[in-house]
């Protein structure tokens, strides 16, 4: 009931939005009501997920097609990716309320951003297929005008319509996914598509759509290539909201299909997964480093972890179809939770970006620097995200990715040998992604933060609002918080679990809390709990001990400028230099990286220049060729637009006299 | 039983009648003997008509066949000799396929109709099965004519045919009401009104009715 309120209030507020007008305080007030909003919608989630047994009632709304009614239901995976959602939007909401006065258009902003949250939950708790997809297409395009907001700038225009095509190829494979699936009777709810029995081909066909349709909105690689530029494009906090969650509602779509609607998904379907997954994971965080635009750097990043996440969906699909089901839980649980903590980094690292924006103007790296010194509650805050999302102890990324080294390393035990040998490869590909990303992110917030400025604006830079602040700091802490209590986390996660894969689980069954033992009291336990009171404990020993034996007398020195004695900015390490090793090793292949060195004539005194040359495979290789083919055929086409009548008639005549020929020969059999 | 069979016979004669001027349409160089062999036409539209309506007992046939009687095979006829005249349009027939090979094209399609038609009515009575393949057959020498002829007026007089052989196919099968006819009769009667207008329009801009004529002067070609 209270769910139901709260997404009507969003709905409200969307109308609210295109009545601000330009007093500022209405469209605080907006953002303020939609925090309460999102806020209601998490209790709703997690008030729901304590309750072990969990179907909600179905609600039935007389709306929509004719035939048929909108059914909604809140089941355990809607309520967890509804706290997932509306634990990100609350924070977005609330770092909206300091973060629309420095928005160039906010009246562009403020009447979408309702309706963007509204969209994603509503597909959280859709329980037919058309109004998934109504709610699926809302999120779109709500989103897709997000990104249009500053649509004065030619680049965030490609991104839209890029954004477009994607979302309606997309949709387009869902929609047929989901027709094959209702069957020639139509039976669009989903307990009726549960019900139903799928032969081998429309199954087979059920599967590709569901990954292509979702894949292409979570940003699988090849079909990630709308993800970068448009995530970038929108204002930041609904940036945090695209690349945080607007990717996990697509996942809530694949694993509803896959684990819930389809049910009987091939094993070998799993193997794919996985690789689809270790290739996005890898190319995603090598996309990352090369990038030299903050937000553009944190869109790949979100590629990368996407990949993460479908090796753990796709390893658990590969165990539930070989009929090992606790394994297939534990995969999922380790899915699941990187999803989670994803969702929260990810957000954190946005909402700093905007940050870093607001204060200093510039999103390049190349112009950032010292501001963990100016933006202190934004540097610690950042500095917690990137140790999580390099999957550093305590934090909670460690968590969800040892979990899904644990699943893998169990992999050798699934039956077939392709998996035997396949699974480790992809294991060496997600250790390859992970020690990418830490170095990815050692760059990130050392250009950005540490150091000293590179540019009057950074060197300029000030506080932002407190909500900014306040915000961050609170993702920072949930970070923490998540990585503490990993036992509670995942018993949680294998109550959305249990109905999934059949089978009751506890990945802390052997050792008891506070200890995660997934596969056997002996083969490997981590607790983050205890881990991280120890952390305490000897930093308060430490501190002690210094305090004690130490000298408390204040020197100043001056900092190492390692050998340089002027005060330049430019001898420090840039993002440039600090990625040239790994383009080097890995880019000069798969990116066709090369370097050159623009050397002026003799007589010009213009500087020399080093120049990168960085070529995105997929991009040339696939879409632009796809691009041309469409040219082709349209040119092709065009030639019919300037028949004379009698050849329109000749054509018209032929198609009838074949199709004439088809019926007479159909029937002559 | 013989009174039936005879019934059959002469129906299915007539039928064929108007299927051999579809195809002495096809075959005409001159452009009065292709209105003439229309004119011919429609009288044997007329006649299967009155003949349908004495077999099956329904007198609003009569009024079908005196529709095709007065408008299609006196009306219609006279008014396109009235335009060529006044327009003193060149009385060759210009084709876009030769002769030849449009008789050879239209055999093929009466084939195809038989093909289609007999086995898709096989539950039907003889006399409908036949009368619909070979209104069938009318239909699509209509269209035949209606794309390998150039002239303006030719192609007129190819749509007229289509619509003779729709006029078939609905006498043929029973329980057709009148209203269906009617209108079909007066829409030609417009359709004729306006080709009529269309033709002076035409000539008066271009001096010609070929039609190739006109394309060059389309306002969207680029």
């Amino acid at each position: 009931m209270l769910i139901a309120a709260a997404l009507s209030a969003l709905l409200a507020l969307a109308v609210l939005g295109v009545a601000a007008g330009a007093e500022m305080w209405r469209h605080r007030l907006i953002y303020f009501c939609c925090m309460i909003a999102s806020l209601v919608l998490l209790a709703g989630g997690i008030k729901h997920l304590g309750q072990t047994p969990g179907t909600g009632p179905a609600i039935v709304l007389p709306i929509g097609l004719p035939w048929l009614a909108a059914h909604f239901r809140l089941d355990n995976l809607s309520a967890l990716f509804m706290v997932v959602v509306n634990l990100a939007a609350a924070a977005t909401s609330a770092y909206g309320i300091g973060y629309c006065s420095h928005l160039p258009e906010p009246r562009r902003v403020t009447p979408f951003y309702p309706l963007f949250l509204f969209g994603m939950n509503a597909v959280l708790i859709a329980d037919d297929a058309f109004m998934f997809l109504v709610a699926w297409e809302f999120m779109s395009l709500a989103s897709w005008l997000l990104v249009l907001a500053d649509h004065k700038n030619a680049e965030n225009r490609h991104a839209a319509f890029v954004y477009l095509v994607m979302a309606c190829f997309g949709t387009f494979c869902l929609l047929t996914c989901f027709g094959l699936m209702a069957g020639g009777e139509g039976a669009y709810s989903f307990p009726a598509m549960r019900a139903a029995k799928l032969d081998g081909v429309s199954g087979f066909l059920v599967v590709l759509l569901a990954l292509l349709g979702a894949g292409s909105k979570a940003g699988l690689v090849p079909l990630h290539a709308w993800l970068p530029l448009a995530h970038p494009a929108a204002p930041s906090h609904v940036s945090a909201l695209m690349s945080g969650v607007m990717t996990k509602v697509a996942l809530y779509g694949l694993i509803r299909i896959l684990f819930d609607l389809h049910g009987e998904v091939n094993w070998a379907w799993g193997a794919v997964m996985m690789v689809i997954g270790g290739i996005t994971a890898v190319m995603g965080v090598l996309y990352a480093i090369l990038q030299d635009d903050l937000k553009k750097l944190l869109a790949y990043s979100t590629v990368e972890n996407i990949g993460v996440v479908m090796i753990g969906l796709g390893l658990a699909i590969a165990f539930k179809g070989s009929g090992e089901k606790t394994l297939a839980a534990l995969a999922l649980v380790a899915g699941l939770y990187h999803i989670v903590n994803h969702s929260i980094f990810k957000t954190l690292w946005f909402l700093s970006a905007g940050a870093v924006i607001t204060a200093t103007g510039e999103r390049d790296l190349g112009k950032l620097g010292g501001l963990a010194k100016r933006m202190p509650w934004n540097g610690v805050a950042a500095l917690v995200g990137a140790l999580a999302i390099a999957a550093l102890p305590p934090l909670n990324g460690f968590v969800s990715e040892w979990l899904i080294f644990q699943s893998l390393f169990k992999g050798p035990s699934l039956p077939h040998w392709a998996m035997k040998f396949g699974v480790p490869v992809v294991g060496a590909m997600l250790a390859l992604a992970a020690a990418l990303a830490a170095a990815c992110f050692v760059r990130a917030y050392g250009i950005a933060f540490l150091g000293r400025p590179r540019s009057q604006a950074a060197a300029e830079a000030h506080q932002v609002p407190a909500s900014m602040r306040l915000t961050v700091a609170f993702l920072a802490v949930m970070c923490v918080v998540l990585g503490a209590i990993p036992v509670t986390v995942t018993d949680a996660l294998s109550h959305v679990v249990t109905p999934l894969t059949g089978v009751q689980f506890a990945v802390s069954a052997d050792l008891g809390w506070p200890w995660l033992s997934p596969v056997s009291s002996t083969r490997g336990s981590y607790s983050g709990t205890v881990l991280v009171m120890t952390g305490l404990g000897l930093c308060a020993v430490t501190l002690m001990l210094a305090r004690l034996l130490g000298t408390s007398r204040l020197r100043r020195a001056d900092a190492w400028d390692c050998g340089h004695k002027e005060d330049i900015p430019q001898s420090q390490y840039t993002g440039q230099s600090f990625s040239q090793p790994l383009r080097r090793v890995f880019c000069a292949s798969i990116f066709a990286a090369r370097e050159s060195v623009d050397m002026p004539d003799p007589g010009d005194n213009r500087p020399a220049e080093l120049k990168v040359r960085v070529i995105d495979p997929i991009w040339v290789g696939l879409y632009a060729t796809i691009g041309r083919a469409v040219d082709f055929i349209a040119d092709l086409v065009n030639r019919i637009q300037y028949l004379t009548v009698r050849r329109y008639l000749l054509m018209m005549f032929t198609t009838l006299v074949l199709m004439l020929l088809v019926v007479a020969v159909r029937q002559n059999q | 039983m013989a009174n039936a069979q005879i019934s059959y016979d002469i129906a299915h004669l007539i039928g064929a009648t108007v299927l051999m001027a579809g195809f002495q349409l096809l075959y005409q160089r001159r452009l009065f003997a292709v209105l003439n062999t229309f004119a011919f036409q429609a009288l044997a539209l007329a006649a299967a008509a009155a003949w349908q309506a004495h077999i099956q007992h329904a007198p609003h046939l009569y009024v079908t066949a005196a529709i095709a009687l007065v408008f299609k095979a006196m009306i219609v006829p006279i008014a396109l000799h009235w335009l060529v005249e006044q327009l003193g349009i060149h009385r060759n027939v210009e084709t876009a396929m030769s002769i030849g090979w449009t008789m050879m094209a239209g055999v093929a399609l009466v084939a195809l109709s038989i093909l289609l038609v007999l086995p898709v009515t096989a539950n039907a009575t003889a006399l409908t099965r036949e009368s619909l393949a070979l209104a069938m057959s009318v239909v699509l020498l209509g269209l035949l004519m209606m794309i390998t002829r150039r002239n303006a007026v030719t192609q007129v007089v190819g749509f007229m045919a289509l619509e003779n052989g729709l006029i078939l196919a609905a006498v043929s099968a029973k329980g057709m009401p009148l209203v269906v006819e009617i209108s079909v009769a007066f829409s030609v009667l417009v359709a004729m009104t306006l080709f009529g207008i269309f033709f002076f329009r035409i000539r008066e801009r271009f001096d010609t009715l070929d039609l190739a004529d006109l394309e060059t002067h389309r306002g969207d070609r680029q």
